[in-house]
């Protein structure tokens, strides 16, 4: 029922990293796998904990619910569950999750004979999340300078980080991971209106080729990466977006102190032109 | 891993120069470049031009060459036309916008805002000539305009911080000035006055569709270079013609997260989410400062915000 009229034949055995043949099911559309179980377990865990400290707080409006870290005052010890506890346990269990889930699609990359590009890319998205809320507080020595889980706390948090370090917008690597962020959408309208005006030219037209693409790219701007590069390129401006971002915000605080406004100085009092 | 990832071309097949599909009579003829860029070709396509230049875009290209001649030389003067300095200080160098007194003045004095509007008016035909270059360059080679309709997405958000919500308010002063630092502190001090632009519901859709937009990229970058080995990127024929590179790439996603997209609607899903960061954020900029001053309480009052 779950079906795609082509994909019986895909749905082979093998491929698997971990429990052999154990694992190696479908559920519905889902690929399970040792890493499907495992993914299950922490996501549920991780949620129902959720549930439980919002159980414990004094709101169930989901903009409000937020799972605080703990006080800077446990530092990097363990803290009482309602005192941030679930914070630390919820951590470990996105952490779990998240790594269960690319390992899964490894597996299932093994299983396509594709390559393992998606969890690589995935791979620089965890990256990022764990340098917020386990490389940089352990960094500073305190879990509590993780980013509480809540929709309206985590943007207070990016918020008054920002501030902290007098103005975000002159962090260099933040200007680099935003360049990159506006790029790649750049990149993905030209790249997705492109495919959709060869495809759909409107009318009795017939459908476009790449060479129609090619013309139209470098009639307009003098160069067309083709119908290959495109894809590399989107896959290299989107990862350096991530990438960029934890840099940015893991060299505040642990490698840098003062506010970024100031820390342009340098290039100011450069003699040649002071 | 020992396995060839896709990652860079490595042997070069280098045919004949490309000259285009034909263009329509009534067209200007394309210029002749013809180069080739071996590092260009480690990634992508290694032919450089032609390029169309046409009436559109020669008059684009004069228009915002006038506009950063305008910008750099007011910040040149700036420094009192100091070479060196102007090299050092050009990131706080700025060409701010007419002074708050001058209201929507269609020309008030040079040196205090009237480079600013003379500028953004160059600027601003340079973009447009562009967009309409866009559009007659898709319709001379019988294509959608797909990629013009994005264009005018981007130009929205462009005349709305520029030029519609300065109207609005009664003043040019309100614009964001030309400068590296100036425009960041423009940004910074937007989000200070009007009580947190995090609590905009316009900025946040727009930020949605900005990380979604890098989020799709990277999935559809990375998924047809997984598929690269069975000519996954050669899309249109996917698309007409579905083979197996595209059921390999629908099949992980659906066995990934229970759901996928097609070759074609993919584009449709990257299209619709890189137009939509610049349409929701021109909403939640032009609704800042004329319908809602404080976003902070306006959250407040609609419950999502608290003291």
């Amino acid at each position: 029922m779950a079906l795609l009229s082509f994909e019986r034949k895909y749905r082979v055995r093998g491929g698997t990293l971990i429990g052999g043949d154990l694992f190696d099911f479908w559920v519905g559309p889902f690929y399970v796998g040792f890493f499907g179980v495992t993914t299950l377990f922490f996501a549920t865990l991780g949620t129902a904990l959720i549930f439980y400290g919002a159980a414990l707080g004094d709101t169930w409006n989901p903009w409000l619910i937020s799972i605080d870290p703990p006080d800077i005052s446990y530092g990097l010890a363990l803290a009482p569950l309602k005192e941030g506890g679930l914070w630390q346990i919820i951590t470990i269990c996105a952490t779990g999750a998240f790594v269960s889930w690319a390992l899964r699609e490894v597996e299932i990359c093994r299983k396509l004979g594709i390559g393992y590009h998606v969890p690589i890319a995935f791979g620089v998205a965890i990256f990022a999340y764990v340098t917020l809320v386990i490389i940089r507080p352990f960094l500073m020595g305190a879990w509590g300078h993780g980013f509480p889980y809540g929709i309206m706390t985590h943007l207070d948090w990016v918020s008054n980080v920002g501030y902290q370090y007098g103005n975000f917008h002159y962090n260099p690597a933040h200007m680099v991971a935003i360049t990159f962020f506006f790029t790649t959408t750049l990149a993905l309208a030209l790249h997705g209106g492109a495919i959709l005006s060869a495809t759909n030219p409107g009318g009795d037209e017939e459908v476009k080729t790449p060479e129609h693409e090619n013309t139209f790219f470098r009639d307009f701007m003098g160069y067309s990466i083709g119908t290959l590069g495109i894809h590399r390129l989107g896959l290299f401006l989107a990862l350096n977006a991530g990438f960029w971002s934890a840099v940015c915000i893991v060299i505040s605080g642990p490698f840098y102190e003062g506010s970024w406004i100031e820390w342009w100085n340098w290039w100011r009092n450069i003699p040649i032109w002071n | 891993m020992a396995d060839y990832q896709n990652i860079l071309t490595q042997v070069q097949v280098r045919g004949h120069y490309d000259p285009g599909v034909e263009l329509p009579a009534g067209d200007w003829s394309r210029d002749h470049i013809k180069k080739f860029s071996h590092f260009l070709g480690r990634i992508g396509d290694a032919q450089i031009g032609p390029v169309y230049l046409g009436f559109t875009g020669v008059a684009s290209l004069l228009c915002g060459i006038t506009a950063i001649e305008i910008i750099g030389l007011n910040m040149w003067a700036s420094v009192g036309w100091d070479p060196l300095k102007f090299i050092g200080l050009l990131p706080w160098l700025s060409l701010d916008a007419p002074l708050p007194e001058h209201g929507l003045s269609v020309l008030p004095p040079l040196d205090e805002g009237g480079w600013w509007l003379i500028a953004g008016f160059f600027l601003t035909a340079s973009i447009i000539l562009w967009w309409i270059r866009s559009y007659r360059r898709a319709i001379q080679l019988k294509m959608g305009t797909h990629v013009c309709w994005a264009f005018a997405a981007a130009i929205w958000l462009y005349l709305v911080v520029g030029f519609i919500r300065p109207i609005m308010m009664g003043s040019w002063s309100e614009a964001v000035p030309f400068g590296i630092f100036s425009h960041l502190d423009w940004t910074n001090n937007f989000s200070l006055i009007y009580g947190n632009l995090f609590y905009n519901p316009f900025h946040m859709l727009s930020i949605v569709f900005l990380y979604g937009s890098v989020l799709l990229f990277a999935m559809h970058g990375a998924t047809i270079l997984a598929v690269g080995r069975y000519g996954g990127e050669r899309e249109i024929e996917q698309i007409v013609d579905r083979g197996t590179a595209s059921e390999r790439a629908a099949l992980f996603w659906r066995w990934t997260m229970g759901f996928n997209a097609s070759m074609e609607s993919i584009h449709r899903w990257a299209w619709w989410f890189a137009i939509l960061c610049p349409i929701t954020g021109g909403i939640g900029i032009l609704l800042t400062g004329t319908v809602v001053d404080n976003w902070f309480l306006w959250g407040a009052e609609n419950g999502f915000a608290r003291f």
